[in-house]
This record gives structure tokens, sequence and C-alpha cells, in this order.
């Protein structure tokens, strides 16, 4: 095929994927521009099938196999499951990237300098991408074992394999392309695998949205990387955009917690001098039943239920769509208040109530939401703590001070479903749940919603 | 006859660029060019995506991560060429774990999307 052809059959994957994403910016299109860009990616991969000279056997082989477990898993992956599948898939294309590096590297006959420099980069990126997005597929799926590692002197093991990859990298621009170079290749990427474990397997459940999205960045940037060794515009651009997505959501998911970036990956929730005790603040917590929330229900015209990952582990999303479903057909207006770091991914909580047919203009913004609270009768909360917690308000030493909450304190009544008192992931107690006005229901999230609507039927 | 003529034209100034090209050679060099393809395609990413909203997040990230199995391209590349066996198996591998991220990442969100829908 002409070369040209290629290079044009690659600007047209580029333009799908770049309208593709565009697509995403509303849900009436987002189907359309998903299948672009899978269009994108189907342009780019036949035309580069036609290039004279290729082996079909061993690409079949590896087509056919990866088609059928992607396809497995997409159709049979749990919507609660989705960070984790995210992470996984990740790692994968990260892994692939330091694999066709290195597989280049033997192959071609350029040594170029530049060229060197973006096969380091690519297997590096690729491989911290790699074990990284493991550790924290297994950190979703909750293996308690990854979260007894601690690794001695974390910052200071994260500094040398940092350095050393940067030094092997220098060593390697300046190879011949002899065995010595493949060997340094390797070992960059081996100390990259390293360092993608040990940066991420400190990190705590709740910062996980902070660290996927920080993969997905990587994992596009080791593909742009690739793009540069290959010196193929379809994959630096591809790249790029997939690189620039995952940024911008780092950034988004940091600001919703009001820390930086190096605070989450190297920092410790809770370091900070908070001497508030649970016994203190937990004097006058008043418990309530599914009856009697019920009762209160009953009354209200405007309910606003606030969803946090509690609500993912009790499967409740179906559950708390039906007491909507209810309350809206006793006209009571219902929204949903979403913080923007509820869950364990961006956006988690939207696609589990999605998935449980609430309609998307019924899921509100933290930031949409908040001026109305005071409009609200009653409030739930259901399996949310920190993002709900008025320390961030009131105490500057408490290790969310000033991060963004939902106002829920300002609603009239507050219900607060939950297993028991213990604190959320920053470890402090919450002042919201002994407040004059809120509630508590101790039960699991499932049980409690559906008592409620057993409960609302009744009367 | 006229079409003739012209694509001669065409040809001899062709042949004269080229040839003042490898003399003068002012033009951006590949590693420059790709540079410039790579920042442009950064701008372009931040300007649509910022303006993704919060509920497509996860979507978001499925679907820019089955973009990323673009490596698929590479991966095809290096287990079809060459006689050497063992870059080909790695790119045989390459190629396996980059359909999985592709076609898994855009089927997984297509389902997602699907939830989104308006339903009336």
């Amino acid at each position: 095929m002409d070369p040209r052809l290629v290079q044009l059959a690659y600007l047209l994957a580029a333009v799908l994927f770049i309208l593709g994403l565009k697509g995403l910016t509303r849900p009436r299109t987002a189907v359309r521009g998903n299948l672009l860009g899978a269009c994108g990616l189907l342009v780019a991969v036949v035309v580069t099938l036609f290039q004279a000279g290729l082996d079909y056997r061993l690409i079949v082989g590896g087509l056919v196999v990866g088609a059928t477990i992607g396809a497995v898993f997409a159709i049979r992956v749990q919507m609660t499951a989705m960070p984790q599948m995210v992470a996984l898939f990740n790692g994968f294309g990260g892994a692939a990237s330091t694999l066709v590096a290195g597989a280049n590297l033997v192959q071609t006959e350029s040594f170029s300098p530049d060229v060197l420099v973006a096969t380091a980069l690519s297997g590096m990126i690729g491989a911290v991408t790699f074990s990284g997005s493991l550790i924290a597929w297994g950190k979703l799926k909750e293996f308690r074992k990854l979260d007894q590692i601690k690794i001695p002197a974390q910052q200071i093991v994260n500094g040398i394999l940092v350095f050393s990859c940067i030094a092997l990298t220098v060593a390697m621009a300046n190879g011949d392309g002899s065995t010595m170079t493949v060997v340094t290749y390797w070992g960059i990427s081996t100390l990259a695998l390293i360092l993608g474990m040990t940066l991420v397997v400190s990190i705590g459940g709740a910062d996980m949205p902070v660290v996927i999205a920080l993969l997905n960045s990587y994992s596009g940037l080791a593909a742009a990387a690739t793009g540069f060794v290959l010196s193929n515009t379809v994959l630096i651009i591809s790249g790029s955009l997939v690189g620039a997505s995952g940024l911008i959501l780092t950034r988004i998911m940091c600001v919703a917690m009001n820390r930086s970036l190096p605070n989450v990956l190297f920092g410790k929730m809770g370091a900070t001098g908070s001497t508030l005790d649970a016994d203190d603040v937990y004097t006058d917590v008043k418990s309530t039943s599914a009856d009697e929330v019920a009762m209160v229900l009953e009354v209200a015209s405007r309910v606003v239920i606030v969803p946090g990952y509690g609500m993912a582990v009790a499967q409740a999303q179906h559950t708390v769509s039906d007491l909507r479903k209810l309350l809206v057909s006793k006209q009571v207006e219902v929204d949903f208040a979403i913080h923007p770091v509820a869950g364990r991914m961006p956006g988690h909580m939207n696609v589990l109530l999605a998935e449980a047919d609430v309609p998307y203009e019924a899921l509100r913004e933290m930031d949409e939401i908040n001026p109305t609270m005071e409009q609200a009768d009653v409030t739930i909360v259901l399996g949310a703590n920190d993002v709900v917690n008025p320390l961030a308000r009131t105490d500057p030493d408490s290790p969310i001070a000033g991060m963004p909450i939902i106002d829920v304190d300002k609603s009239r009544t507050i219900i607060v479903i939950k297993r028991s008192l213990s604190p959320g992931f920053a470890g402090i107690p919450n002042p919201l749940f002994a407040a004059d006005n809120a509630l508590m229901l101790f039960a699991d999230g499932r049980k409690a919603i559906q008592d409620i609507i057993n409960a609302l039927n009744e009367s | 006859m006229h079409f003739l003529l012209a694509n001669e034209a065409v040809k001899n100034l062709v042949d004269a660029s080229t040839e003042a090209s490898t003399v003068v050679s002012v033009g951006p060099d590949t590693v420059t060019l790709l540079l410039t393809v790579f920042v442009l395609a950064v701008f372009i990413g931040v300007e649509v995506i910022t303006k993704i909203p919060p509920t497509l997040h996860t979507p978001l990230m499925s679907g820019s991560n089955a973009i990323s199995g673009i490596a698929l391209v590479g991966a095809v590349i290096a287990a079809g060429s060459g006689d050497a066996l063992l870059p080909r198996v790695l790119g045989c591998a390459a190629v396996t774990l980059a359909t999985i991220n592709a076609v898994g990442g855009f089927m997984v969100t297509h389902r997602m999307l699907g939830m989104f829908r308006r339903k009336d």
C-alpha cells in the first residue's frame, strides 16, 4: 500500500478519535462518540494489516485470543467492578507498549539517540503502568494482603528506582543497538515494574480515583512514546489524547479532595494533629428505624440522596432506584448529590445509578446542588462519610481540612444509613452523625432502603 | 494531452523541489515534526476533555483507555515482520494485550453508555 495512503488513513483514525471524545461531552451523543472511536481504531489496524510483507500467523492468533478475552470481560463484568476492570485494561495497554518497544529494538536498524530515548521511555512508562495497574486492580479487588505490605523508607526506594531508570536511559541513548542496549532496555523495564508496585502499593482505597486516573494517563503517554519509537503519528496523537484525559481527571480528583498530587501519591492521610476523639463527638447520636424514616419521607417534598462507596459495596443501587421511583410517584422531588471522589473511580456513582435506571438529570454535581441543600427536607446519606464531614469546613487541623463537601448538614433532616459509627478513609469522627437534625439508621445499605420502601408501601 | 502536459509539469516541479530540499534542507526533521504533532494533540485533548461532564467520567476513562489500545498498531508490525522469533513472540503477546484493552474497553463503554440513555 502507498505509504502516503497509510498516513492519510492514520490521520482519519486520529480525527475519528477526536470526534469520538467530543461525542462524550453529552450523554445523548456519547454512544455514537464511542463507536467513532472504535471505528478509528479499526481503520488504523486494518490499514496496518495491509502493509506489505507482514506474516499474519502470529498477528491473527493474538487478535483472536485478545478479542475473545476482551469481549468476555466486557460482557460479564458487573458495574460495581468497573474500577478493577479499567485498572486491569490500563495495565494491558501499558504492557503492550513496553513489549512493542522491546521488540522493535531488536528488529530495527536505526539507533539514533532520540529513538533510543523514546524506546527507553516507552518501556519505562509502560512497565510502571502495567505493574501499578495490577496492584491497583488487586487493591480494588480487596486482596487484604496487599494492604499489609509496608515498604521501608519508601520515598528513598522510589527515588533510587527513578534515578536508576533515568541513568540507564542516558546510557541507552548512547547505545549502538548491540546486545548491551537490549539488556539495558529490559533493565529499565524491570526497574520500572518494581517502581510501579512501590508507588501504588501504599495508596489507600479512597485515593484510588486519583491513582486510576493517573495510570490511565500513563497508558496514553506510553503509547505516545511508542509512537515516537515507530515514527507513527496515530500512536502519538491518540496517546496524547489519552494522556491529557487522564491528567485532567487526576487534577479534578485532587481538587475535589483539596490535596496535591504528591500528597496523594506520597503523603499519609490522618497524619495531621487532629485531637478530636470519637467518644466526645458521638455523645448525642440518635438512632432511628426504617418505619420512622418512612414517616419522615411521607411528609417531605424534596429529598436528596448522597451515595458513597458504601452503596457500591452493599450493591444498593437498584434498591435506592426503587425508592426514588416510589417517592417520585408520591410527588416527591428526588435528587442524587454526587461528590467527585465518591466511589473508587471518577464517575463511579453515576454509572451505578445509571445502571439502576436513575435518569441522568437526577444526578446532580456537588457545586450544582450545594446552594439548594437548605431547601432539602430530607437528605439520605448512603454509604458516604468523609465527603459529608463538616469538619472539612470547621477544623483547620483535620486531614480533610478545606476539602469541598456536600453541605448535607444544611438540610432539615438528615438520615445516615451506615452499619456502625466507624470512621471513613480519613480515619476521623464525623460530627454530622451527632448533629441535632441527624438520625442514624444502623443497617446494611440495601436492606435498610428495602425496609424503608416496605414501610412506605404499608402506610 | 493537456492533462499529460500538466502531469509532466508537476513532475518537473516535484523533482525540482526534491532537489532543492536535499540541498537546502530547511524543513523540520522527523523528531521535531512528531513533537509538534504530540504537543498540538495534547492541547486538543485538554480542550475536548474539559468539556466532558462528571456524569460521563467513568465512560470517558474506559473509552480513552480503549483508545490507548492503539499500541495494537505497533504490536501488529512487531508480530508480523522480521525473521527473528523472539521479537515476533513479544509482538504477538503485545497484540493480545492491546486487543483485550481495545475490544474490551470499547465494548464495556458501549454497555455503560447504553445505561445513560434517556429512559422515557
